[in-house]
Formats: structure tokens, C-alpha cells, sequence
């Protein structure tokens, strides 16, 4: 009946325009209006943005593995850019989390943000816009822009409405991300001129970029330039210095912001354009161990660093990275199991994460301090409010039951079949999680209570639980009932690992279980062919300076 | 019409937008001495957009138009032959909507600058168009004497325009300063004229093309004149390490002229450069590729990294109008048709970003030579919102992000780089990139971020009526290439062919 309806307005025609355009229509409405006014123009306006994409999870095709509801128009011409959109089960959630916590995080700032209203939410609005562009491109270029566009909003966000060392936040988290993403607009540059020559068209179109036949050098220089851009924005181990900092001094929703869906548009470049682009470099078995081993060291480096944290906020922040790090384990773990899982620990992560940063700025809003040791027995004066961060701080943890196990099991699960000690040593990670989360929920929430400011602190008012109780419904539905997230991602992650296995060198097999699930044969210890006999030493993971002379 | 140059009448036609340049200024000239423009309440405060001097302004604009049409009519003229002293072609009459354009600009931003600083309009105004007829001698010859010629022309006029507020001893260092290296980079630019013509027995460009392909040139002798040719342009386009003027004479000049200076001048440096060099030395690219390479990587590394410190905003943009030099060199490193066509693009969005940087900073200095330092500009975006956000436009299209013409700009010259293959300078491009975004955020994040320091710092911050015009062409013009770059992309692409096919395997040769 949904189909039909929205088979009959036309939605899949328009849709995906709509959501990055009317975001920045609501700018406009947001700038237009009263001071007082704005923020609530701002809400009802992703609201509507918000129930609009909601038609997205009914209209999308869950048995086609391609991009759905494909739109193309020619943009510069003789450069070949196309404005062209699309999504397929793996952009298709980071979409819908995008204008999910996009209005929760509008909703959670109306007590937070107190000066120049107009300006933040039109900021809001579109950083929404940008980032619903990211997940939705089709052309490299337009990716490229919408990618770099996210960055001067939230910019903004940090700087103006941010806490006290805001700008040094903020200039930091703006130079890492732009450093990395220049070196990728070189590598995308290189691709353009490759698929020029070869094809005889300028082009930027993904799809014609797959086509683009690369020695194994050549993508080895591709892939350490992109993964560069997307490892300091997930972030992946060592260029994760900016995350904390951002985030402490973040306002409320541009933590939610950043971390629901910023550090998506990292892991998602690995999907949709390490793995398919760079198939030979993906599965280099150099390449794979530097991935996991950064990602492992991610997990439990900062989960001890979290546990230590005296600032709940900064707290949350490091296990952001441990979250990223299960992702990247589960990508680069290169089976379907594993990519599966990556995918919904990033929808997870997004969801409790940005509920974690939403209660700690409740707490904030009401005691006016972050610091763990402040805190104590608030569960005894607010009851609706522990509950709420206890279910979270669960499902951050990934506890069974919550989205976050699934998740994370799945990763680990796709990492054991091919990569056995890193999964061991992952698996860590989640005791880890167990220890630095619930000693902090132990001190906030339990304990005595036994500071005086604390038995004022008020519970939950009725906006509060608005924002709360559709994630905390999400956190436990995806926990209980996976299945409808994991067939629409599967084509689309099936045909990734498809092309990533296709273009393995001819030394490597792939053997399918009985489930149906493809694993890779990774050689990782045995007597392969490398890919490349020029290239045995180590590929280059933080300089990407691509020599073509 | 045809134009055959065996008729000297029909170099009136094809000069036609220089000659009404010049006859304007004089025009231009008379009015102003005539009396009736030494109005009593000089230098008082207030938006003299319409006043008596201002008239001046207006009359200056109303000529430029009129070049303007000169050079629109130039489309509908065939030459004949490509062996006359002038082009007629697309590469140069793209040049001439630069210089108008710049021209226009920033005769629009110094009406109420020069009226607050009592500087004599008539004067200022004909100089400008003089320096504008030279910058198109610049770009239209096709000899290397013509180049000289309007090299000459521009330059004489700029000396004096930086020096133009006599009563500011920075003024007057930076005349002299600019005077005296520009005097000593144009000995170098002449003495290379003369060993090209040693070496190829002709200074016409068309000719030092034939007699360098046909290997007849003596190769010693070019390789010194096409390095002395290199140093004297490398002068006025300030490269690395020729740069050591700019950041003083930026600094002192007056801000209209050093806005008009950072882009006009630079622009017509570059276009004869690319001339020249695409051209002329097309056989010899071997020969100067090296030292391109080499000047383009220092020009942008070392003009991003002293930029950081600065503290004073016209150095800063000195800086920074030294570091859009390098990326420019690097389309000359690249030599190959979308180098070319990026570089016309990307100078025409330079003149339009960096003379709206500038507009704003004289907004901020009301109207004159005060507060130029950063820190003045402390909450300067909250207390004037609308100019506030046009200076972070700016800022972000001189940084090259997306949405703006700066971007597209960038990419373009990447993309030239790229059908070279300079993949190595395109890294170190990217690189500096980096580097410039600290000190163009700066900026913004002191405007946006910080507090300012007294409740009514910003109070007298006017944006004059012709300035707030010349804003909003800049302003849309860049968000518009920022989006639709398209028709731009095309006619820079279209107004480069002409230049290959005399040069004759411009493109493909650049590896």
C-alpha cells in the first residue's frame, strides 16, 4: 500500500533532491525568521525532511544490488561532472541516519544554544544538505564537493558555539580533514585523466571510473591518497588526535552531528570507493594487516585512554574511535559478514553515540559540567533520565539485545573467518567497552548522592523524551530484529565483495560456505603472488605523493 | 570585417579598445584639472558616492564601458595572417575583459577612499586607464618590443599609483620600491629581448617560434635570453624569489591600487608570459621546463609558509596573491591547453575574489589606511553581517573551496597540471593548499569566533553605495562559477584555440 502511494506521487523521481535541496530551501526560512522562532522553523522543517526520507525504506528495492532511483543531469559538461544521484543499500541508512539525527540533533539544542539562533540552525540545515549529498552522490566530483562542503558548516558549529578552547578545535578538525581530502582530490584528478585517455570522454562518474583498468602501483598510490582522506575522518588510529577535541568542544548537536554521521562519511569512502576503485590494493595483504592492525590498535588504545577520562564527554569521544575501529575491522576483514557488520555498527554508533552526546548535554544543560567526579546518585532525582543513559550506555557497549551487539558480533564474526587473531584481539575491545562505560554510568548515575547541587537536577521534561524515545525504540529494534537492515545491505555489499574477489590475483581462492557467505582466502601467511612484483615494502599509509613523472 | 595590416588604418581598428582607453584618460585628465572638482569639504566623512569627485569616477566607468564595446566589436574582426605586431584573437580579447573588469572594480571601491584621503581623483582614475591600455598592449602583442612597450606603460602608471598618497611615507617607500625593482627586473626583460633576437634574428613571436622549432636558433644564447625573460617576468607576476618587492609595496600602496595591482597587473604579466613561452619557446619547453617547475613549487611553498605570520592583512594578501602566482606557474609548467584555459579562468576569478577581499578590508579600515591588522577584525562578521559574510566568501574561494569560482579555478589548473602529468607539483600544490587554509580561516575564525574588544569597534565600518556594487558583481559572480562554471570553462577554453594553433602542438607537447 506504501509502494503504491508512493509509486503514485512519483517519490523515487524526486526524493533524493529533495533532501539535500530543501534543507537549504529551510536555510532561507531559518534566516528569514524571528529570532525567537528560528529554532523551531528549523525542527519542523527536518521533521518534514526527516517523514519525507522515511519513504526511502519502502521504496528501496531490497533485492537489487545497484544504484536505485538514479537521477542524472549534466553539470559542466566539458569536464564531464554530472549532477548525478543515487543510493543503494549501503548509502540507503546512512541517508535515513543523516535526517534522523539531523532533526533529533535540532530538537536537542533548543535549550543548548542560546546566541545568534539563526545562524546555528541554518548552519544545521546545511551541514544536513552536505552530508545527505555525500551519501547520495553518484559522481566523484560532485562527492567531492558535497565531502568538502560538510566541513565549512560544521566548521562554524564548533568555533562560534563551541566551548572554550572552540577554535583551536575547530582549526584543527578543519586542517586534518582538508589535508587528507586534497591528497584524495589528486587521486580523483589521476583517476579523471586515466579514464580520459582510456575512454576518450572527460568523466567523473562512478561508474565509468570502475571501468578504468589500474596496475596494482597505480592503485596502491590511489588508495593510500583516499584512504588517507577517509582514515583522518572516521578516524582511523593514529589521525584521530582531532576527534576529542572537536567533540569536548563541540556544541551538543554538532557532537550528535559529528559523530551520527561525520565519521560515516569515512567508512562509507571505504565502501563505496576503497574497495570497488582499488580491488587489487584492498585485498594487498600489506594493505589488509595495516588496516586491521589500525584498527585493533584503535579499539583498545582508546579504550584504555577513555577509561581514564575524567570529562564524560571526552569519554564518549574516545569510544568513538573504538566504535570506527570495529568498522574498519569488519571492512577490511573483506567478507560479507564483516562488511554487514561494519555497516550496521555504523548505524549504531550513530544512534547511541549521538544519544550518549544528547543525555551528557541534558546533564550539562542542568549542572553545567561534564566532570565524571561531580556527579553522583543522579539515578535516585532523575530516574527517566538514567534509564534512558543506561540503555544507551548498554547498547553502546553492545550489550545482546541492544544494536550494538549485533553489530559488532557481525564484524568480529566476519573478521574471524579470515583473520582469526585480530578477531581474538578485537573481541577485547568489547570487554574493554564494558570497562570504561559502566564505572563512568556507576559514578554519574549510583553511587551516594552526595552533593548538594545534584538533588536539584530535574528529570526528563517532555521535549527530552521526545528525543529520547525514538533511539532508544531504534537502539532495541535493530538489537532484536536485525533482518530487515541486513537483506537491503546485503546485494549491495554481496556485489562489493564481488568485485573486490573478482580482481584478486590469480594465487587467491575464495570458497563459499554453507550459508552462502563468500570468504576470502586472504594471504595473509601464505606463498600468494603479490600483486605487484615492483612493490614488496610497505605501502605508503600517510604520505600520498603520486609520482607519475 | 577583415583586417589586413598591410593598411596602417587597420591597426586603429584592432587597437581600438586600447586607443579609447587612452583618449579617455586624457579625457579623464582634463575634467579632473579643470577646477570644479576641488570641492571645500574635502577628506570630511560621510558617502560621497555622488559627489562632485565621484562624477570623476563615473565618467572613468563610462569610458571603460565604451573600451568595453570596443573589444565586444573585436569578435566580429577576422586578421589576416598571424604575422602582425597585435592579435586579434580570443586569448588576448579574454585578457581585455580581465583588465576592464579589474578596472571597473576598483574604480567602483575608491570613490569614497580617495575622497577621504584627498587624493586627486582626475589624476587616479586616468592612471588607472592608462595602466589598463598597457596591460592590453601586454596581452595583445605579438611582438616581444609591443610587449615591452605596454609593459612599460603599465608599469610607469602603477609606480606612480602606489605612490599615489603622498602625504603616507608607506606610500611613498612603496612607489619607490616598486619603481626601483621594477626598473631593475625591466633591464633584465630588455637584455633578454635582445639575445632572443641574437639568437632568432627577430623579435616577432610567430618568428622566434619557426626559427626555435627549425632548431635554427643559436642554443646558447636562448637559453640565457629565455631565463633573463623568465626573471623579468617572474618580477612582475612576483614569483618566488623575485617576490621580495610585493609584501612592502602591497602593504603601502593605497588599498584600491593594491587591489587593482594584486590582480590586474599579475594578470596581464601572466598572459604575456604565457605567450611568450607557449608560443614563442614552444620548441624549447625541454629548456624551461625545469626552471617553471622549480619556480612554481618555491613560489607556492615559501609565499603559503610566510603567509601563516603575517599579521597585517594587505601583507597577508600579499602573501597570498604571491602563493595564486605559484599555482598559476603551475599551468605554465603544464603548457598544454587546459592549462592555458584554466589560467585565463582562473585569473579572471582571482581579480574577482581578491578585489572583493580587498573592498571589504577597506571597508574595515573605513575607508582609509586604519585598522589593518588582523585582530581588528575581532567580531567584525556579528557586527556587520552582510560584508562580513562576503569577506569569508572570499576567503573561501582564495582558499579554493567548493561552491566557489576559486575551486573550480583550482581544479582546472589541477587538471591542466594533470594532462602533463605533474603529478608531484600537483601534490606540492594541494600541500600549500593546506598550509593557506590556516591563514585564510584565520581571518574568518577572528571575524566569527572572538569577542570584540569595545561594543562600538565596528560602528564606523560604510560600505559606500559604488563599493556595495562592486561587491555584489564579485560576490555573484563568484558563487555563480562556483555552481555554473560552465559558460566560463567554454569561453576560456574557445578563447585559448586561437593561441594553439599558431604556437602549433601546444597541446600534447607538455610531458
Amino acid at each position: 500500500m506504501i509502494n503504491s502511494m508512493l509509486e503514485s506521487i512519483g517519490y523515487t523521481g524526486w526524493i533524493l533532491h529533495a533532501l539535500i535541496w530543501m534543507p537549504i530551501l529551510g536555510m532561507g526560512l531559518v534566516l528569514w525568521a524571528e529570532e525567537e522562532t528560528a529554532k523551531h522553523v528549523a525542527f519542523w522543517w527536518s521533521a518534514v525532511v526527516f517523514v519525507l526520507s522515511l519513504g526511502l525504506w519502502w521504496a528501496f528495492d531490497p533485492s537489487e544490488a545497484g544504484m536505485q532511483m538514479v537521477s542524472q543531469t549534466s553539470w559542466i559538461a566539458s569536464w564531464g561532472v554530472s549532477y548525478s544521484l543515487g543510493i543503494d543499500g549501503i548509502s540507503l541508512f546512512m541517508v535515513m541516519l543523516t535526517t534522523f539525527s539531523s532533526s533529533i540533533a535540532i530538537l536537542g539544542s533548543f535549550n543548548y544554544i542560546k546566541v545568534r539562533p539563526r545562524a546555528f540552525y541554518s548552519l544545521m540545515l546545511l551541514l544536513e544538505a552536505g552530508v545527505v549529498g555525500v551519501f547520495s552522490a553518484t559522481d566523484v566530483f560532485l562527492f567531492y564537493v558535497f565531502f568538502e562542503l560538510t566541513l565549512v558548516p560544521m566548521y562554524f558549529i564548533v568555533g562560534v558555539w563551541g566551548g572554550e578552547r572552540r577554535i583551536y578545535a575547530a582549526i584543527k578538525f578543519f586542517l586534518y580533514t582538508a589535508f587528507g581530502s586534497l591528497l584524495m582530490l589528486v587521486g580523483i584528478l589521476y583517476l579523471f585523466y586515466k579514464a580520459k585517455t582510456l575512454l576518450g570522454f572527460p568523466t567523473f562518474a562512478y561508474a565509468d571510473l570502475l571501468q578504468v583498468p589500474l596496475t596494482g602501483t597505480e592503485q596502491l598510490w590511489l588508495f593510500a591518497a583516499f584512504a588517507l582522506a577517509f582514515s583522518v575522518k572516521v578516524p582511523v588510529f593514529p589521525f584521530h588526535t582531532w576527534l576529542p577535541d572537536a567533540h569536548v568542544e563541540a556544541p551538543t548537536p554538532g557532537s550528535v552531528i559529528l559523530a551520527a554521521v561525520l565519521l560515516k562519511m569515512g567508512t562509507y569512502g571505504f565502501l563505496r570507493f576503497l574497495l570497488p576503485l582499488f580491488p587489487v590494493a584492498a585485498q594487498h595483504p600489506t594493505v589488509v594487516t595495516t588496516m586491521l592492525v589500525l584498527a585493533v590498535i584503535g579499539i583498545l588504545y582508546t579504550a584504555w585512554v577513555a577509561a581514564v577520562q575524567p570529562d564524560a564527554k571526552k569519554l564518549v569521544a574516545y569510544t568513538s574511535v573504538a566504535h570506527m575501529g570495529f568498522v574498519v575491522l569488519g571492512i577490511f576483514a573483506l567478507t560479507v559478514n564483516g562488511l554487514q557488520g561494519g555497516l550496521v555498527v555504523m548505524i549504531s554508533h550513530g544512534i547511541s553515540t549521538g544519544a550518549l552526546f544528547l543525555l551528557l548535554g541534558m546533564l550539562y544543560e542542568r549542572r553545567h559540567t561534564r566532570q565524571i567526579a561531580d556527579f553522583g546518585g543522579i539515578a535516585r532525582v532523575a530516574p527517566l533520565l538514567t534509564s534512558a543513559f543506561v540503555l544507551t550506555a548498554l547498547a553502546s557497549i553492545g550489550l545482546p539485545g541492544t544494536s550494538g551487539f549485533v553489530g559488532e558480533f557481525l564484524a568480529l564474526l566476519g573478521a574471524f573467518e579470515t583473520h582469526r587473531v585480530f578477531a581474538v584481539i578485537a573481541s577485547l575491545g568489547v570487554i574493554f567497552a564494558a570497562y570504561y562505560m559502566l564505572p563512568m554510568v556507576q559514578k554519574v548515575f549510583f553511587n551516594a548522592l552526595d552533593k548538594p547541587e545534584n538533588r536539584e537536577i530535574e528529570d526528563l521534561s517532555r521535549r527530552e523524551m521526545v528525543i529520547l524515545a525514538p533511539l532508544c525504540a531504534l537502539m532495541i529494534w535493530i538489537g532484536w530484529n536485525p533482518t530487515p537492515i541486513l537483506t537491503r545491505m546485503e546485494p549491495t555489499v554481496r556485489a562489493v565483495l564481488e568485485r573486490v574477489e573478482a580482481a584478486a590475483p590469480s594465487g587467491q581462492t575464495s570458497i563459499t560456505l554453507e550459508d552462502g557467505s563468500q570468504v576470502v582466502i586472504a594471504p595473509a601467511d601464505a606463498q600468494a603472488p603479490l600483486v605487484d612484483p615492483e612493490l614488496n615494502d610497505d605501502p605508503p599509509d600517510d604520505a600520498a605523493v603520486i609520482d607519475g613523472e | 570585417m577583415e583586417l589586413d595590416f598591410s593598411q596602417q588604418i587597420h591597426y586603429v581598428w584592432a587597437l581600438l579598445p586600447e586607443i579609447v582607453l587612452c583618449v579617455w584618460g586624457m579625457i579623464v585628465l582634463i575634467a579632473g584639472v579643470s577646477g570644479k572638482h576641488q570641492d571645500a569639504d574635502d577628506g570630511a566623512a560621510g558617502d560621497p558616492s555622488f559627489g562632485p569627485k565621484s562624477d570623476l569616477g563615473w565618467l572613468t566607468l563610462l569610458g571603460i564601458l565604451l573600451a568595453a564595446g570596443a573589444n565586444g566589436w573585436l569578435y566580429g574582426v577576422n586578421e589576416v595572417g598571424d604575422s602582425s605586431m597585435i592579435a586579434v584573437d580570443g586569448f588576448r580579447l579574454f585578457a581585455n575583459w580581465i583588465f576592464l573588469l579589474a578596472a571597473a572594480l576598483t574604480v567602483l571601491i575608491s570613490f569614497v577612499y580617495i575622497y577621504r584621503l584627498r587624493l586627486q581623483a582626475g589624476e587616479f582614475y586616468a592612471l588607472i586607464l592608462f595602466a589598463t591600455a598597457g596591460m592590453m598592449f601586454m596581452a595583445g602583442a605579438r611582438d616581444l618590443i609591443v610587449i615591452f612597450l605596454g609593459l612599460e606603460v603599465m608599469s610607469i602608471a602603477v609606480y606612480a599609483l602606489a605612490a599615489f598618497n603622498r602625504r603616507d611615507r608607506k606610500s611613498a617607500e612603496a612607489g619607490l620600491k616598486y619603481f626601483l625593482l621594477g626598473a631593475f627586473s625591466t633591464g633584465f626583460f630588455l637584455y633578454g629581448i635582445a639575445l632572443v633576437y641574437g639568437a632568432t634574428g627577430s623579435t616577432n613571436i610567430a618568428a622566434i617560434n619557426t626559427s626555435v622549432a627549425s632548431m635554427a636558433a643559436s642554443p646558447g644564447l636562448l637559453v640565457v635570453a629565455i631565463a633573463l625573460l623568465a626573471i623579468g617576468f617572474g618580477f612582475k607576476v612576483s614569483a618566488v624569489p623575485f617576490h621580495m618587492w610585493t609584501p612592502d609595496v602591497y602593504e603601502g600602496a593605497p588599498t584600491p591600487v593594491t587591489a587593482w595591482m594584486s590582480a590586474a597587473v599579475k594578470a596581464a604579466a601572466f598572459v604575456a608570459f604565457f605567450r611568450v613561452f607557449l608560443v614563442g619557446f614552444d620548441a624549447a619547453y625541454d629548456t624551461w621546463f625545469p626552471i617553471m617547475w622549480w619556480l612554481a613549487a618555491i613560489t607556492m611553498v615559501t609565499a603559503n609558509l610566510i603567509a601563516l605570520v603575517q599579521t597585517n592583512v594587505k601583507r597577508m594578501l600579499a602573501y597570498s596573491s604571491i602563493a595564486h602566482a605559484g599555482y598559476l606557474l603551475v599551468a605554465l609548467t603544464a603548457a598544454n591547453e587546459n592549462a592555458a584555459a584554466g589560467m585565463l579562468f582562473y585569473l579572471l576569478i582571482y581579480t574577482l575574489m581578491n578585489i572583493g577581499a580587498f573592498a571589504v578590508v577597506m571597508s574595515v579600515a573605513h575607508q582609509a589606511e586604519e585598522r589593518l591588522y588582523i585582530d581588528d577584525y575581532a567580531g567584525f562578521g556579528w557586527a556587520q553581517p552582510g560584508i562580513g559574510l562576503f569577506l569569508t566568501i572570499f576567503l573561501l574561494s582564495l582558499a579554493g573551496f567548493p561552491g566557489t569560482g576559486g575551486f573550480m579555478g583550482k581544479i582546472y589548473l589541477l587538471q591542466g597540471a594533470a594532462d602533463s602529468e605533474l603529478w608531484v607539483l600537483s601534490v606540492i600544490l594541494v600541500l600549500s593548499t593546506v598550509a593557506s587554509y590556516w591563514y585564510y580561516l584565520r581571518v574568518a575564525w577572528v571575524m566569527w569566533m572572538k569577542e570584540p574588544t569595545s561594543k562600538d569597534q565596528h560602528s564606523l565600518v560604510v560600505v559606500p553605495l559604488p563599493m556595495c556594487l562592486a561587491l555584489i558583481v564579485c560576490v555573484g559572480l563568484i558563487i555563480y562559477t562556483g555552481i555554473f562554471p560552465g559558460a566560463a570553462i567554454d569561453f576560456a577554453r574557445s578563447s585559448v584555440q586561437g593561441l594553439g594553433s599558431l604556437g602549433g602542438g601546444m597541446l600534447g607537447l607538455g610531458l
